[in-house]
Protein backbone atom coordinates (compact mmCIF):
# COMPACT_ATOMS: atom_id res chain seq x y z
CA UNK A 1 0.00 0.00 0.00
CA UNK A 2 1.31 3.41 -1.00
CA UNK A 3 1.18 6.01 1.78
CA UNK A 4 0.71 9.72 1.20
CA UNK A 5 0.73 12.44 3.83
CA UNK A 6 -1.29 15.58 3.08
CA UNK A 7 0.13 18.59 4.92
CA UNK A 8 -2.41 21.38 5.19
CA UNK A 9 -1.40 24.78 6.55
CA UNK A 10 -4.75 26.57 6.71
CA UNK A 11 -4.82 28.73 9.81
CA UNK A 12 -8.58 28.98 10.38
CA UNK A 13 -10.83 26.04 11.15
CA UNK A 14 -12.61 24.84 8.02
CA UNK A 15 -10.27 26.87 5.86
CA UNK A 16 -10.36 26.93 2.07
CA UNK A 17 -6.88 25.36 2.21
CA UNK A 18 -8.32 22.39 4.08
CA UNK A 19 -11.15 22.28 1.56
CA UNK A 20 -8.66 22.14 -1.31
CA UNK A 21 -6.64 19.47 0.52
CA UNK A 22 -9.72 17.30 0.89
CA UNK A 23 -10.51 17.71 -2.81
CA UNK A 24 -6.97 16.67 -3.76
CA UNK A 25 -7.10 13.65 -1.45
CA UNK A 26 -10.46 12.60 -2.85
CA UNK A 27 -9.20 13.01 -6.43
CA UNK A 28 -6.03 11.02 -5.74
CA UNK A 29 -8.21 8.23 -4.38
CA UNK A 30 -10.10 8.17 -7.69
CA UNK A 31 -6.84 8.08 -9.68
CA UNK A 32 -5.32 5.18 -7.75
CA UNK A 33 -7.11 2.78 -5.44
CA UNK A 34 -3.98 1.52 -3.72
CA UNK A 35 -3.19 4.55 -1.59
CA UNK A 36 -3.77 5.51 2.03
CA UNK A 37 -3.70 9.20 2.87
CA UNK A 38 -3.14 10.77 6.28
CA UNK A 39 -3.80 14.46 6.87
CA UNK A 40 -1.42 16.55 8.99
CA UNK A 41 -3.04 19.89 9.94
CA UNK A 42 -0.36 22.39 10.97
CA UNK A 43 -2.77 24.62 12.92
CA UNK A 44 -3.01 21.91 15.60
CA UNK A 45 0.79 21.80 15.81
CA UNK A 46 1.39 25.57 15.77
CA UNK A 47 2.72 25.95 19.33
CA UNK A 48 4.79 22.78 19.03
CA UNK A 49 6.38 24.05 15.81
CA UNK A 50 7.35 27.38 17.38
CA UNK A 51 8.71 25.62 20.49
CA UNK A 52 10.79 23.34 18.27
CA UNK A 53 12.32 26.30 16.44
CA UNK A 54 13.45 27.60 19.86
CA UNK A 55 14.56 24.36 21.52
CA UNK A 56 15.85 22.41 18.52
CA UNK A 57 13.75 19.32 19.26
CA UNK A 58 10.18 18.29 18.52
CA UNK A 59 7.48 17.54 21.08
CA UNK A 60 6.14 13.97 20.90
CA UNK A 61 3.12 14.88 18.76
CA UNK A 62 5.15 17.06 16.39
CA UNK A 63 7.73 14.28 16.13
CA UNK A 64 4.93 11.89 15.26
CA UNK A 65 3.88 14.15 12.37
CA UNK A 66 7.50 14.54 11.19
CA UNK A 67 7.99 10.78 11.31
CA UNK A 68 4.88 10.26 9.19
CA UNK A 69 6.16 12.72 6.60
CA UNK A 70 9.57 11.05 6.48
CA UNK A 71 8.00 7.60 6.12
CA UNK A 72 5.47 8.59 3.42
CA UNK A 73 5.93 7.58 -0.22
CA UNK A 74 4.62 10.96 -1.37
CA UNK A 75 3.22 14.25 -0.12
CA UNK A 76 0.38 16.62 -0.88
CA UNK A 77 1.28 20.05 0.44
CA UNK A 78 -1.35 22.81 0.65
CA UNK A 79 -0.88 26.27 2.10
CA UNK A 80 -2.60 29.63 2.08
CA UNK A 81 -0.68 32.48 0.48
CA UNK A 82 -0.28 35.59 2.64
CA UNK A 83 1.59 38.68 1.45
CA UNK A 84 2.86 36.94 -1.69
CA UNK A 85 4.20 33.82 0.07
CA UNK A 86 3.43 30.96 2.45
CA UNK A 87 2.85 31.86 6.12
CA UNK A 88 5.63 31.56 8.70
CA UNK A 89 4.06 28.52 10.34
CA UNK A 90 4.29 26.60 7.07
CA UNK A 91 7.97 27.48 6.61
CA UNK A 92 8.75 26.77 10.28
CA UNK A 93 7.31 23.26 9.95
CA UNK A 94 9.78 22.55 7.15
CA UNK A 95 12.55 24.35 9.04
CA UNK A 96 12.30 21.91 11.96
CA UNK A 97 12.20 18.91 9.63
CA UNK A 98 15.42 16.99 8.98
CA UNK A 99 17.10 18.39 5.85
CA UNK A 100 16.98 15.06 4.07
CA UNK A 101 13.41 14.06 5.07
CA UNK A 102 11.79 14.47 1.63
CA UNK A 103 14.67 13.67 -0.72
CA UNK A 104 13.31 11.96 -3.82
CA UNK A 105 9.65 12.00 -2.69
CA UNK A 106 6.93 12.98 -5.19
CA UNK A 107 5.27 16.15 -3.86
CA UNK A 108 2.10 17.82 -5.13
CA UNK A 109 2.03 21.57 -4.38
CA UNK A 110 -1.23 23.44 -3.79
CA UNK A 111 -2.10 26.91 -2.55
CA UNK A 112 -5.11 29.09 -1.82
CA UNK A 113 -5.39 32.86 -1.74
CA UNK A 114 -7.92 35.66 -1.52
CA UNK A 115 -6.88 37.10 -4.86
CA UNK A 116 -5.81 35.71 -8.23
CA UNK A 117 -2.80 38.04 -8.14
CA UNK A 118 -1.07 35.42 -5.92
CA UNK A 119 -1.48 32.78 -8.62
CA UNK A 120 2.23 32.29 -9.36
CA UNK A 121 3.15 31.98 -5.68
CA UNK A 122 3.45 28.21 -6.05
CA UNK A 123 6.08 28.69 -8.76
CA UNK A 124 8.11 31.41 -7.10
CA UNK A 125 7.91 30.42 -3.40
CA UNK A 126 6.94 26.75 -2.94
CA UNK A 127 8.81 25.23 -5.88
CA UNK A 128 12.24 26.65 -4.84
CA UNK A 129 11.73 25.41 -1.26
CA UNK A 130 11.05 21.86 -2.44
CA UNK A 131 13.78 22.02 -5.04
CA UNK A 132 16.17 22.84 -2.19
CA UNK A 133 14.87 19.86 -0.23
CA UNK A 134 15.45 17.68 -3.32
CA UNK A 135 11.85 16.54 -3.58
CA UNK A 136 10.39 15.36 -6.90
CA UNK A 137 7.79 18.06 -7.50
CA UNK A 138 4.67 17.33 -9.58
CA UNK A 139 4.67 19.62 -12.67
CA UNK A 140 1.10 20.86 -12.18
CA UNK A 141 0.61 23.06 -9.12
CA UNK A 142 -2.94 23.63 -7.94
CA UNK A 143 -3.73 27.25 -7.12
CA UNK A 144 -7.22 28.28 -6.02
CA UNK A 145 -8.31 31.86 -5.35
CA UNK A 146 -11.78 33.00 -4.32
CA UNK A 147 -12.75 33.12 -7.96
CA UNK A 148 -12.04 29.41 -8.46
CA UNK A 149 -14.57 28.36 -5.82
CA UNK A 150 -17.39 30.19 -7.65
CA UNK A 151 -19.46 28.99 -10.59
CA UNK A 152 -17.09 30.35 -13.24
CA UNK A 153 -13.87 28.85 -11.96
CA UNK A 154 -15.07 25.58 -10.47
CA UNK A 155 -14.73 23.45 -13.54
CA UNK A 156 -11.22 24.66 -14.35
CA UNK A 157 -10.18 23.99 -10.73
CA UNK A 158 -11.61 20.49 -10.93
CA UNK A 159 -9.54 19.84 -14.04
CA UNK A 160 -6.35 21.16 -12.46
CA UNK A 161 -6.92 19.00 -9.39
CA UNK A 162 -7.39 15.86 -11.46
CA UNK A 163 -4.44 16.64 -13.69
CA UNK A 164 -2.14 17.19 -10.68
CA UNK A 165 -3.26 14.10 -8.79
CA UNK A 166 -2.92 11.99 -11.97
CA UNK A 167 0.66 13.19 -12.24
CA UNK A 168 1.25 12.42 -8.57
CA UNK A 169 -0.28 8.94 -8.95
CA UNK A 170 1.98 8.28 -11.92
CA UNK A 171 5.11 9.41 -10.07
CA UNK A 172 4.14 7.27 -7.06
CA UNK A 173 4.17 4.21 -9.32
CA UNK A 174 7.55 5.09 -10.80
CA UNK A 175 11.12 4.63 -9.63
CA UNK A 176 11.41 8.23 -8.35
CA UNK A 177 14.77 9.95 -8.61
CA UNK A 178 16.67 6.88 -7.49
CA UNK A 179 17.92 8.83 -4.46
CA UNK A 180 16.82 8.64 -0.86
CA UNK A 181 18.18 9.83 2.47
CA UNK A 182 20.62 6.94 3.04
CA UNK A 183 23.92 8.12 1.54
CA UNK A 184 25.52 10.62 3.92
CA UNK A 185 27.59 8.54 6.31
CA UNK A 186 29.63 6.63 3.71
CA UNK A 187 31.01 9.89 2.46
CA UNK A 188 32.28 10.65 5.97
CA UNK A 189 33.80 7.19 6.44
CA UNK A 190 36.06 7.75 3.47
CA UNK A 191 37.21 11.16 4.71
CA UNK A 192 37.79 9.81 8.20
CA UNK A 193 39.81 6.80 7.14
CA UNK A 194 41.94 8.79 4.74
CA UNK A 195 43.00 11.12 7.56
CA UNK A 196 43.06 8.81 10.59
CA UNK A 197 44.71 5.90 8.79
CA UNK A 198 46.65 7.85 6.21
CA UNK A 199 50.34 7.29 5.59
CA UNK A 200 52.33 7.74 8.78
CA UNK A 201 55.56 9.58 8.13
CA UNK B 1 36.82 4.56 44.79
CA UNK B 2 33.39 4.35 43.33
CA UNK B 3 32.92 2.72 39.94
CA UNK B 4 31.11 5.86 38.76
CA UNK B 5 32.16 9.49 38.84
CA UNK B 6 29.83 12.39 39.62
CA UNK B 7 30.56 16.00 38.94
CA UNK B 8 29.54 19.46 37.85
CA UNK B 9 30.01 21.02 34.45
CA UNK B 10 29.70 24.70 33.66
CA UNK B 11 29.85 26.80 30.53
CA UNK B 12 30.80 29.89 32.55
CA UNK B 13 28.05 32.06 31.11
CA UNK B 14 27.38 35.62 32.22
CA UNK B 15 23.59 35.58 32.37
CA UNK B 16 21.24 38.13 33.93
CA UNK B 17 19.46 36.92 37.06
CA UNK B 18 15.83 37.48 35.94
CA UNK B 19 14.61 37.93 39.52
CA UNK B 20 16.71 41.02 40.24
CA UNK B 21 18.37 42.05 36.94
CA UNK B 22 21.90 41.55 38.29
CA UNK B 23 24.70 40.10 36.19
CA UNK B 24 28.06 38.87 37.45
CA UNK B 25 31.24 40.54 36.24
CA UNK B 26 33.87 38.42 34.49
CA UNK B 27 35.95 38.63 37.65
CA UNK B 28 33.05 37.48 39.85
CA UNK B 29 32.18 34.59 37.52
CA UNK B 30 35.76 33.31 37.32
CA UNK B 31 36.02 33.42 41.11
CA UNK B 32 32.60 31.73 41.33
CA UNK B 33 33.88 28.86 39.15
CA UNK B 34 36.76 28.35 41.58
CA UNK B 35 34.34 28.41 44.53
CA UNK B 36 32.06 25.88 42.79
CA UNK B 37 35.00 23.59 42.00
CA UNK B 38 36.13 23.60 45.63
CA UNK B 39 32.55 22.92 46.69
CA UNK B 40 32.45 19.87 44.38
CA UNK B 41 35.43 18.49 46.29
CA UNK B 42 33.80 19.33 49.66
CA UNK B 43 30.55 17.47 48.94
CA UNK B 44 32.39 14.34 47.81
CA UNK B 45 32.06 14.90 44.07
CA UNK B 46 34.64 13.57 41.62
CA UNK B 47 34.85 15.90 38.63
CA UNK B 48 34.65 19.61 37.79
CA UNK B 49 34.53 20.63 34.12
CA UNK B 50 34.35 23.94 32.28
CA UNK B 51 33.40 24.55 28.66
CA UNK B 52 35.73 26.57 26.44
CA UNK B 53 34.18 29.75 25.04
CA UNK B 54 35.59 32.77 23.25
CA UNK B 55 32.34 34.67 22.72
CA UNK B 56 31.58 37.64 24.94
CA UNK B 57 29.06 36.66 27.59
CA UNK B 58 31.25 33.77 28.76
CA UNK B 59 34.46 33.64 30.81
CA UNK B 60 36.27 30.32 30.18
CA UNK B 61 38.69 31.12 27.35
CA UNK B 62 41.81 29.79 29.09
CA UNK B 63 40.74 26.60 30.83
CA UNK B 64 44.12 25.08 31.65
CA UNK B 65 45.06 28.29 33.51
CA UNK B 66 41.79 28.20 35.47
CA UNK B 67 42.23 24.49 36.21
CA UNK B 68 45.82 24.90 37.38
CA UNK B 69 44.61 27.49 39.89
CA UNK B 70 41.84 25.12 41.06
CA UNK B 71 44.23 22.14 41.16
CA UNK B 72 46.42 24.06 43.58
CA UNK B 73 43.48 24.43 45.98
CA UNK B 74 42.01 20.93 45.74
CA UNK B 75 43.34 17.42 46.28
CA UNK B 76 40.95 14.90 44.88
CA UNK B 77 38.69 16.11 42.06
CA UNK B 78 39.43 15.49 38.38
CA UNK B 79 39.54 18.69 36.30
CA UNK B 80 37.98 18.32 32.89
CA UNK B 81 36.47 20.27 30.01
CA UNK B 82 32.92 20.54 28.68
CA UNK B 83 34.14 20.91 26.02
CA UNK B 84 37.60 21.98 24.79
CA UNK B 85 37.79 22.89 21.09
CA UNK B 86 39.75 20.34 19.08
CA UNK B 87 38.92 22.27 15.91
CA UNK B 88 40.46 25.67 16.61
CA UNK B 89 43.24 25.02 19.14
CA UNK B 90 46.69 24.08 17.98
CA UNK B 91 47.18 20.40 18.90
CA UNK B 92 50.73 21.11 20.10
CA UNK B 93 49.52 23.79 22.48
CA UNK B 94 46.78 21.47 23.74
CA UNK B 95 49.20 18.58 24.22
CA UNK B 96 51.55 20.77 26.25
CA UNK B 97 48.90 22.72 28.23
CA UNK B 98 47.01 19.64 29.39
CA UNK B 99 50.11 17.51 29.99
CA UNK B 100 51.39 20.35 32.19
CA UNK B 101 48.05 20.42 34.05
CA UNK B 102 48.27 16.64 34.42
CA UNK B 103 51.71 16.90 36.10
CA UNK B 104 50.80 19.84 38.34
CA UNK B 105 47.51 18.27 39.49
CA UNK B 106 48.99 14.82 40.13
CA UNK B 107 47.12 13.07 37.34
CA UNK B 108 43.80 14.85 37.86
CA UNK B 109 43.38 16.18 34.32
CA UNK B 110 41.18 14.77 31.62
CA UNK B 111 39.53 16.23 28.55
CA UNK B 112 36.21 16.24 26.76
CA UNK B 113 36.93 17.34 23.20
CA UNK B 114 34.43 18.64 20.71
CA UNK B 115 33.98 20.83 17.68
CA UNK B 116 32.53 23.79 19.56
CA UNK B 117 29.07 25.05 18.85
CA UNK B 118 29.51 28.39 17.12
CA UNK B 119 30.89 28.93 13.62
CA UNK B 120 32.19 32.43 14.31
CA UNK B 121 34.97 31.06 16.54
CA UNK B 122 36.83 29.38 13.67
CA UNK B 123 38.08 32.51 11.86
CA UNK B 124 39.11 34.07 15.19
CA UNK B 125 41.68 31.26 15.30
CA UNK B 126 42.51 31.31 11.61
CA UNK B 127 40.36 28.31 10.72
CA UNK B 128 37.61 27.69 8.17
CA UNK B 129 34.21 26.97 9.79
CA UNK B 130 33.22 24.68 6.90
CA UNK B 131 36.08 22.32 7.81
CA UNK B 132 34.83 21.38 11.31
CA UNK B 133 34.84 17.63 10.89
CA UNK B 134 38.14 17.49 8.97
CA UNK B 135 39.82 19.71 11.58
CA UNK B 136 38.46 17.49 14.36
CA UNK B 137 39.89 14.35 12.78
CA UNK B 138 43.28 15.75 11.81
CA UNK B 139 43.89 17.70 15.02
CA UNK B 140 42.94 14.81 17.26
CA UNK B 141 45.04 12.34 15.32
CA UNK B 142 48.01 14.68 15.86
CA UNK B 143 47.22 15.30 19.56
CA UNK B 144 47.03 11.53 20.09
CA UNK B 145 50.44 10.99 18.49
CA UNK B 146 52.05 13.88 20.37
CA UNK B 147 51.11 12.18 23.64
CA UNK B 148 51.64 8.55 22.61
CA UNK B 149 54.89 8.87 20.65
CA UNK B 150 58.04 10.53 21.97
CA UNK B 151 59.24 11.67 18.56
CA UNK B 152 56.71 12.67 15.91
CA UNK B 153 57.13 13.18 12.18
CA UNK B 154 53.85 14.45 10.85
CA UNK B 155 52.27 16.11 7.86
CA UNK B 156 48.66 17.28 7.47
CA UNK B 157 46.43 19.78 5.74
CA UNK B 158 45.83 22.35 8.46
CA UNK B 159 49.21 23.19 10.02
CA UNK B 160 52.90 23.13 9.18
CA UNK B 161 54.57 19.70 9.10
CA UNK B 162 56.56 18.41 12.08
CA UNK B 163 60.01 16.84 11.87
CA UNK B 164 61.40 14.95 14.84
CA UNK B 165 59.20 16.90 17.22
CA UNK B 166 58.73 16.02 20.90
CA UNK B 167 55.96 17.78 22.82
CA UNK B 168 56.83 18.65 26.40
CA UNK B 169 56.26 17.70 29.11
CA UNK B 170 55.77 14.02 28.31
CA UNK B 171 52.51 12.69 29.88
CA UNK B 172 52.69 11.82 33.58
CA UNK B 173 53.90 8.22 34.06
CA UNK B 174 53.79 7.84 30.28
CA UNK B 175 49.97 7.77 30.29
CA UNK B 176 48.17 10.69 28.67
CA UNK B 177 45.12 12.46 30.13
CA UNK B 178 42.00 10.39 29.37
CA UNK B 179 40.03 11.77 26.43
CA UNK B 180 36.28 11.81 25.90
CA UNK B 181 34.69 13.08 22.72
CA UNK B 182 31.53 15.13 23.15
CA UNK B 183 28.91 15.93 20.58
CA UNK B 184 25.33 17.10 20.55
CA UNK B 185 24.43 16.10 17.03
CA UNK B 186 27.48 14.83 15.12
CA UNK B 187 27.66 11.03 14.72
CA UNK B 188 31.13 11.47 13.19
CA UNK B 189 32.40 12.49 16.64
CA UNK B 190 31.02 9.26 18.15
CA UNK B 191 32.82 7.39 15.36
CA UNK B 192 36.12 9.06 16.29
CA UNK B 193 35.66 8.15 19.98
CA UNK B 194 34.96 4.53 18.99
CA UNK B 195 37.88 4.32 16.59
CA UNK B 196 40.41 5.34 19.24
CA UNK B 197 38.70 3.47 22.09
CA UNK B 198 38.21 6.77 23.91
CA UNK B 199 35.22 7.82 26.01
CA UNK B 200 32.07 9.36 24.57
CA UNK B 201 30.27 12.16 26.38
CA UNK B 202 26.65 13.06 25.58
CA UNK B 203 25.66 16.38 27.11
CA UNK B 204 22.17 14.98 27.73
CA UNK B 205 20.60 18.34 28.46
CA UNK B 206 18.12 20.39 26.45
CA UNK B 207 17.01 17.52 24.17
CA UNK B 208 14.96 14.32 24.56
CA UNK B 209 16.69 11.12 25.60
CA UNK B 210 15.86 9.43 22.28
CA UNK B 211 18.33 11.73 20.54
CA UNK B 212 21.18 10.71 22.84
CA UNK B 213 20.19 7.04 22.84
CA UNK B 214 20.82 6.96 19.08
CA UNK B 215 24.25 8.55 19.42
CA UNK B 216 25.34 6.44 22.40
CA UNK B 217 24.15 3.16 20.89
CA UNK B 218 26.00 4.04 17.71
CA UNK B 219 29.18 4.74 19.70
CA UNK B 220 28.86 1.48 21.65
CA UNK B 221 28.43 -0.55 18.43
CA UNK B 222 31.35 1.15 16.71
CA UNK B 223 33.51 0.66 19.85
CA UNK B 224 32.99 -3.07 19.44
CA UNK B 225 33.52 -2.84 15.66
CA UNK B 226 36.99 -1.37 16.19
CA UNK B 227 37.90 -4.19 18.57
CA UNK B 228 38.15 -2.32 21.87
CA UNK B 229 35.66 -4.53 23.72
CA UNK B 230 31.97 -5.27 23.93
CA UNK B 231 29.40 -2.46 23.57
CA UNK B 232 28.87 -2.64 27.35
CA UNK B 233 32.58 -1.98 27.90
CA UNK B 234 32.55 1.32 26.04
CA UNK B 235 33.16 4.38 28.25
CA UNK B 236 30.12 6.67 28.41
CA UNK B 237 29.66 9.98 30.20
CA UNK B 238 26.42 11.91 30.49
CA UNK B 239 25.27 15.37 31.42
CA UNK B 240 22.12 16.18 33.31
CA UNK B 241 20.31 19.14 34.75
CA UNK B 242 18.46 19.52 38.05
CA UNK B 243 17.07 22.06 40.45
CA UNK B 244 16.35 20.65 43.89
CA UNK B 245 14.59 21.74 47.03
CA UNK B 246 13.43 19.53 49.91
CA UNK B 247 9.90 20.25 48.78
CA UNK B 248 9.12 19.66 45.12
CA UNK B 249 6.74 22.63 44.73
CA UNK B 250 9.33 25.00 46.27
CA UNK B 251 11.83 23.87 43.63
CA UNK B 252 9.38 24.54 40.81
CA UNK B 253 8.33 27.96 42.12
CA UNK B 254 11.91 29.10 42.66
CA UNK B 255 13.27 27.78 39.36
CA UNK B 256 10.42 28.88 37.08
CA UNK B 257 11.58 32.50 36.43
CA UNK B 258 15.08 31.20 35.63
CA UNK B 259 13.65 28.58 33.30
CA UNK B 260 11.28 31.00 31.56
CA UNK B 261 14.11 33.42 30.77
CA UNK B 262 17.01 31.00 30.21
CA UNK B 263 19.14 31.63 27.12
CA UNK B 264 18.71 28.17 25.57
CA UNK B 265 15.09 27.22 26.18
CA UNK B 266 13.48 30.34 27.61
CA UNK B 267 10.36 31.88 26.06
CA UNK B 268 9.57 28.50 24.52
CA UNK B 269 7.91 25.41 26.02
CA UNK B 270 6.58 25.37 29.57
CA UNK B 271 8.75 24.09 32.43
CA UNK B 272 6.34 21.17 32.75
CA UNK B 273 6.61 20.16 29.07
CA UNK B 274 10.39 20.59 29.08
CA UNK B 275 10.70 18.38 32.18
CA UNK B 276 8.54 15.72 30.57
CA UNK B 277 10.50 15.77 27.31
CA UNK B 278 14.13 16.31 28.38
CA UNK B 279 16.44 15.12 31.19
CA UNK B 280 15.75 18.31 33.24
CA UNK B 281 14.36 17.53 36.68
CA UNK B 282 13.03 20.21 39.01
CA UNK B 283 11.82 18.77 42.26
CA UNK B 284 12.69 16.96 45.47
CA UNK B 285 15.94 15.05 46.09
CA UNK B 286 14.01 11.80 45.64
CA UNK B 287 12.78 12.92 42.22
CA UNK B 288 16.33 13.83 41.17
CA UNK B 289 17.55 10.40 42.32
CA UNK B 290 14.83 8.60 40.36
CA UNK B 291 15.30 10.52 37.12
CA UNK B 292 19.10 10.16 37.29
CA UNK B 293 19.03 6.41 37.99
CA UNK B 294 16.75 5.93 34.98
CA UNK B 295 19.56 7.20 32.71
CA UNK B 296 21.23 3.78 33.02
CA UNK B 297 18.03 2.14 31.76
CA UNK B 298 18.07 4.29 28.62
CA UNK B 299 21.79 4.55 27.87
CA UNK B 300 23.24 1.42 29.51
CA UNK B 301 25.48 1.38 32.60
CA UNK B 302 27.92 4.23 32.32
CA UNK B 303 30.97 5.79 33.91
CA UNK B 304 30.46 9.50 34.54
CA UNK B 305 27.49 11.67 35.46
CA UNK B 306 27.88 15.45 35.24
CA UNK B 307 25.27 18.06 36.16
CA UNK B 308 24.76 21.61 34.95
CA UNK B 309 23.68 23.83 37.86
CA UNK B 310 25.22 27.32 37.53
CA UNK B 311 23.28 28.50 34.48
CA UNK B 312 20.34 30.75 33.58
CA UNK B 313 21.49 33.49 35.95
CA UNK B 314 21.19 31.44 39.15
CA UNK B 315 23.17 33.24 41.88
CA UNK B 316 26.26 31.61 43.37
CA UNK B 317 24.59 31.24 46.78
CA UNK B 318 21.78 29.17 45.20
CA UNK B 319 24.26 27.10 43.19
CA UNK B 320 26.17 26.23 46.36
CA UNK B 321 22.90 25.23 48.07
CA UNK B 322 22.20 22.96 45.07
CA UNK B 323 25.61 21.36 45.56
CA UNK B 324 24.92 20.77 49.26
CA UNK B 325 21.73 18.94 48.29
CA UNK B 326 23.64 16.97 45.65
CA UNK B 327 26.15 15.98 48.33
CA UNK B 328 23.27 14.60 50.41
CA UNK B 329 22.02 12.32 47.60
CA UNK B 330 25.44 11.27 46.25
CA UNK B 331 25.81 8.24 48.59
CA UNK B 332 22.40 6.97 47.43
CA UNK B 333 23.23 7.53 43.77
CA UNK B 334 26.57 5.70 44.14
CA UNK B 335 25.03 2.76 46.00
CA UNK B 336 22.08 2.39 43.62
CA UNK B 337 24.19 2.64 40.46
CA UNK B 338 26.71 0.13 41.87
CA UNK B 339 23.93 -2.25 42.86
CA UNK B 340 22.52 -2.42 39.34
CA UNK B 341 25.89 -2.55 37.62
CA UNK B 342 26.68 -5.89 35.92
CA UNK B 343 30.16 -7.38 36.24
CA UNK B 344 32.35 -6.46 33.28
CA UNK B 345 31.24 -2.84 33.02
CA UNK B 346 34.49 -0.91 33.42
CA UNK B 347 35.09 1.55 36.23
CA UNK B 348 35.34 5.24 35.42
CA UNK B 349 38.80 6.12 34.06
CA UNK B 350 41.32 7.60 36.51
CA UNK B 351 45.02 8.18 36.12
CA UNK B 352 45.75 5.46 38.70
CA UNK B 353 43.63 2.75 37.08
CA UNK B 354 44.92 3.63 33.61
CA UNK B 355 48.54 3.39 34.74
CA UNK B 356 47.73 0.04 36.38
CA UNK B 357 46.06 -1.19 33.16
CA UNK B 358 49.06 -0.12 31.11
CA UNK B 359 51.45 -1.91 33.51
CA UNK B 360 49.34 -5.07 33.44
CA UNK B 361 49.37 -5.00 29.64
CA UNK B 362 53.16 -4.59 29.54
CA UNK B 363 53.62 -7.46 32.02
CA UNK B 364 51.33 -9.76 30.06
CA UNK B 365 53.23 -12.04 27.64
CA UNK B 366 50.43 -12.03 25.06
CA UNK B 367 48.57 -9.03 23.72
CA UNK B 368 45.13 -9.38 25.33
CA UNK B 369 42.36 -8.90 22.81
CA UNK B 370 39.00 -8.95 24.55
CA UNK B 371 36.32 -8.88 21.92
CA UNK B 372 34.32 -11.95 22.90
CA UNK B 373 30.74 -11.49 24.02
CA UNK B 374 31.06 -13.84 26.99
Amino acid sequence: MTTVVAITAGLSETSSTRLLTDRLVESLGRQTGDVSVEIVALRELAHDVVDATLTGFASPRLQDALDKVAAADGLIVATPIYKASYPGLFKSFFDVMETDAVIGKPVLLAATAGTARHSLAIEHTLRPLFAYMQALVVPTGVFASTHDWGAEGAQALEQRIDRATAELASLLKGAGTGRSRDDEFDLFSETFRSIAEGPRA
Amino acid sequence: MSSMQFGIFSVGDLTVDPTDGSIPTEHEKLQALVTIAKKVEDIGGDVFAVGEHHDSGFVPGAISTLHAFIAAQTERIILSTSIAHITTNDPIKMAEDYATLQHLSGGRADLVLGRGNTGQVYPWFGKDPSKGVELTIENYQLLRRLWDEDVVNWEGKFRTPLQSFTSIPRPLDGVSPFVWHGSIRTPEVAEIAAYYGDGYFANNIFWPKEHYIRLINFYRQRYEHYGHGTPEQAIVGLGGQFFMRKNSQDAINEFRPYFDNAPVYGHGPSLEDFQAQTPLVVGSPQEVIEKTLAFADYFGDYQRQMFLVDHAGLPLKTVLEQLDLLGEILPTLRAEFDARRPAGVPDAPTHANRVAARDAKLASPVEPVETSKA
